[in-house]
């Protein structure tokens, strides 16, 4: 019985602190002089014939109202929606008729009421996609181009990767674990580029790691439930898996581009990421070298590495937040540390601690990276 | 995806109460403070004023009458103090001004916290005439030094510098000498930091009309000038001061205006008769920005540069440049053109987007 007040205590001396501090205001003589802190994110931007319109977000220690908008160094009417002052981390959507020029930089500044400003650039204003049936197949084949097609371009080697000897695979699997650590790092970046651009007090940044390290746990759980770590046909899978994540956040981002005007880079963007990321294609298909995997297995593998790419374009074309962009980046790298623990500990138990400070396998992870980070230059 | 979010300090609560240079000074004291429930009103995509600017407009209104001034009313408000005669027969003209901090509101629903002379930014524009005995009573009412300093000419000891006439707050000081020479002029706070503690809105303009009597070869031309006279009362005068605001302090104005308020005279244009012909007290303060200038649509002006002159010192123009504290008088007539709106407006392109667009209504 007396375990349970000890329970209930702490909560009600937390709730009696909470109320004290709230209700007596014990730290007004701080807080009294100080000036309102005002924090306003401009989150997607869309472009519409004759119009701009811009979801914005807003934090601080009073609502922020705003109160006037420049766009290209002149002010412009505009409606805000929800009318009046924006709460703490709410969002309101910031309307302004402006002819805006195709293919040119638009500059906007939010001016608070405070007289506080805010820019936001587009950089390349080209129109918002709109999701119908022809944008839609159109990004799709941006998507299978970006996921599907490099991956399974990849794949078309393990007929030859069969023929190969022992040292060859140690080799291959190594490749596989270097390509993998560049995608974590690479894939950890982008989740903290995005966390970086939402709210401080949404702490985008933290979300990744923490996001990051719960997908990890997850995954080695989930893979190992059987009471024993995954191999060959179920290595591959979770291989797939954590490319198939890191692909969508990559989609995310292109699709984006797409949306926040710099689809220009589009061509280019894609030519560089079909080169990159044939290799992920080879890292799949490694653990798989002994078994005597059926054709379907191949295009399960394809389809789950690539094609969340389809759905990430589909989503960051219609300008989502960059909250949302870290998360998956997150997920996406804790994915991808989850293959990274389970291929080294599937070559160590099999070949045991020797070989994996060998000369083969540290040139292959060595080679995995140079790989990757040399075709990164292409993107 | 490039999103961005800055973090801010908002000096709006650095705005302190008014009162510590005790009681008795009295001035236009504007309300210091609004609840942001007020600034809200009338926001968001209502379309205020009868003009199509093609967008190029702030959105909202002013609460003039809790600024305690109307850009309106400043075009043609002048202050001609009060008049006696002293003991030697001379004619001596008196002023009482008073700097104190307020926040007006520069634009609709943006506060800025100002330095203004009896709590209007610009400040009194001070009419007198040439040769007149002028004495001015400062009070600082405000929380940091100020001085007036007059563009005139006057003894080193009435200079408003920090060693000559600046009044800590709560003191006072009487800048005494005398109207010379007649002109368009200016006044502005002369103490350190000079920029900010111009550009928070210690200025106005400052007119000496000539004395008819002292210049008998131009003699119609100085009772044209002169207030009060038959020959001033058919012309049409207005005093513009161009201005800009600098609200997230980063040496750049957001805001630009003639007499504070961006696209004021866009919204309500200033009335003209066409019969009658126009004089403007046109003085430049703007900050920041090397030059500011004045261009009216489908007409031309003669300009005096200073004011100083009864020959136009440039004649025929329709766009005239001035350095911050030039000035100059401007004189056109609109008796020949069709009633109708017409524009004038800086002619940077970048300060008329910011505000300092106007038109006049001629009937």
């Amino acid at each position: 019985m007396t375990r349970w007040i000890w329970l209930v205590v702490p909560v009600a001396v937390l709730a009696g602190l909470v109320i004290f501090v709230l209700t007596g205001d014990p730290l007004r003589q701080l807080s009294e002089s100080a000036p309102p802190v005002e924090e306003v994110a401009v989150e997607t931007v869309r472009l519409e014939p004759g119009s701009i319109t811009l979801s914005v977000r807003a934090d601080g220690s009073v609502p922020v109202e705003i109160a006037q908008v420049q766009v290209d160094g002149g002010y412009r009417e505009f409606t805000l929606d929800p009318e009046g002052p924006i709460g703490r981390l709410s969002r309101a959507t910031v309307s302004v008729p402006y002819p805006w020029i195709e293919g040119e930089t638009h500059h906007i500044l939010l001016v608070t009421s405070t007289g506080v400003t805010f820019e936001h650039t587009i950089d390349v204003a080209l129109p918002s996609p709109h999701l119908t049936a022809s944008s839609l197949a159109m990004l799709a084949v941006v998507g299978l181009l970006l996921g599907v097609a490099p991956v399974a371009t990849g794949m078309l080697a393990f007929p030859a990767m069969r023929q190969m000897g022992p040292g060859a695979i140690r080799f291959l699997l190594a490749l596989t674990i270097g390509l993998l650590a560049y995608l974590f790092i690479d894939t950890l970046r982008e989740g903290l580029e995005a966390g970086a651009e939402t709210l401080g007090r949404l702490r985008g940044e933290t979300l990744v790691w923490v996001s990051a390290l719960l997908t990890t746990l997850v995954l080695i759980a989930v893979g190992r439930r059987g009471g024993k770590p995954p191999e060959g046909i179920a290595l591959a899978f979770f291989i797939a898996l954590g490319i198939g994540l890191h692909n969508l956040g990559e989609g995310l981002v292109v699709g984006a581009s797409f949306a926040a005007g710099a689809a220009a880079l589009a061509t280019f963007l894609i030519v560089g990421f079909i080169i990159h990321n044939v290799t992920e294609g080879v890292g799949i298909v490694a653990p798989l070298v002994r078994a005597k995997p059926p054709l379907i297995a191949f295009i399960g593998l394809a389809a789950l590495a690539g094609l969340p790419a389809v759905l990430g374009v589909w989503a960051g074309s219609q300008a989502v937040s960059p909250y949302f962009v870290a998360l998956c980046f997150g997920i996406g790298a804790g994915a991808i540390l989850q293959v990274i623990i389970e291929v080294a500990g599937f070559t160590l138990r099999r070949e045991g601690a020797g070989p994996i400070t060998g000369p083969v396998y540290l040139g292959g992870i060595v080679a995995g990276l140079l790989v990757m980070y040399s075709t990164a230059l292409l993107v | 995806m490039a999103v961005l979010g800055r973090m801010h300090l908002s000096r709006r609560a650095l705005v302190k109460a008014l009162g510590l240079a005790g009681a008795g000074i009295a001035g236009n004291v504007a309300a210091t403070r609004r609840s942001y429930a007020q600034a809200t009103t009338g926001h968001a995509g209502q379309h205020g004023g009868n003009l199509d600017a093609g967008g190029n407009r702030v959105v909202g209104s002013v609460d003039h009458a809790a600024n305690g001034f109307d850009p309106l009313e400043i075009a043609t408000d002048f202050d001609f103090g009060t008049v006696s005669t002293d003991a030697a027969g001379r004619r001596v003209r008196e002023w009482t001004v008073s700097a104190l901090d307020t926040e007006i509101e520069i634009a609709p629903g943006v506060y800025f916290p100002a330095w203004a002379y009896n709590g209007r930014v610009p400040g009194p524009t001070l009419r007198c005439i040439e040769g007149e005995r002028l004495r001015l009573r400062f009070l600082n009412a405000g929380t940091h030094a100020h001085t007036i300093h007059f563009h005139g000419i006057h003894p080193a000891r009435m200079d408003g510098v920090p060693n000559a006439g600046q009044v800590e707050p709560g003191g006072e000081f009487t800048y005494e000498f005398d109207a010379l020479p007649f002109g368009c002029h200016l006044y502005h706070c002369h103490s350190f930091p000079l920029k900010r503690h111009i550009h928070k809105g210690l200025y106005g303009a400052f007119i000496v009309d000539p004395d008819p009597d002292r210049h008998p070869e131009a003699r119609e031309a100085a009772l044209g000038r002169l207030a009060g006279s038959p020959q001033n009362a058919r012309w049409q005068e207005f005093v513009m001061v161009m201005n800009g605001f600098d609200t997230n302090f980063d040496d750049e104005n957001e805001f630009y205006a003639v007499n504070s308020i961006p696209f004021a005279y866009n919204e309500r244009p200033l009335r003209v008769e066409k019969e009658r012909p126009i004089r403007i007290y046109l003085v430049n303060v703007t900050e920041f920005d090397p030059i500011n200038s004045f261009h009216i649509h489908a007409n031309f002006f003669d300009f005096y540069d200073h004011g100083t002159t009864l020959e136009p010192t440039h004649r025929t123009i329709d766009t005239v440049m001035l350095c911050q504290a030039q000035r100059g008088i401007l004189e056109m007539t609109f008796a020949e053109h069709e009633p109708g709106l017409y524009m004038f407006h800086a002619h940077q392109s970048e300060f008329a987007e910011l505000g300092w667009m106007s038109h006049f209504e001629v009937v």
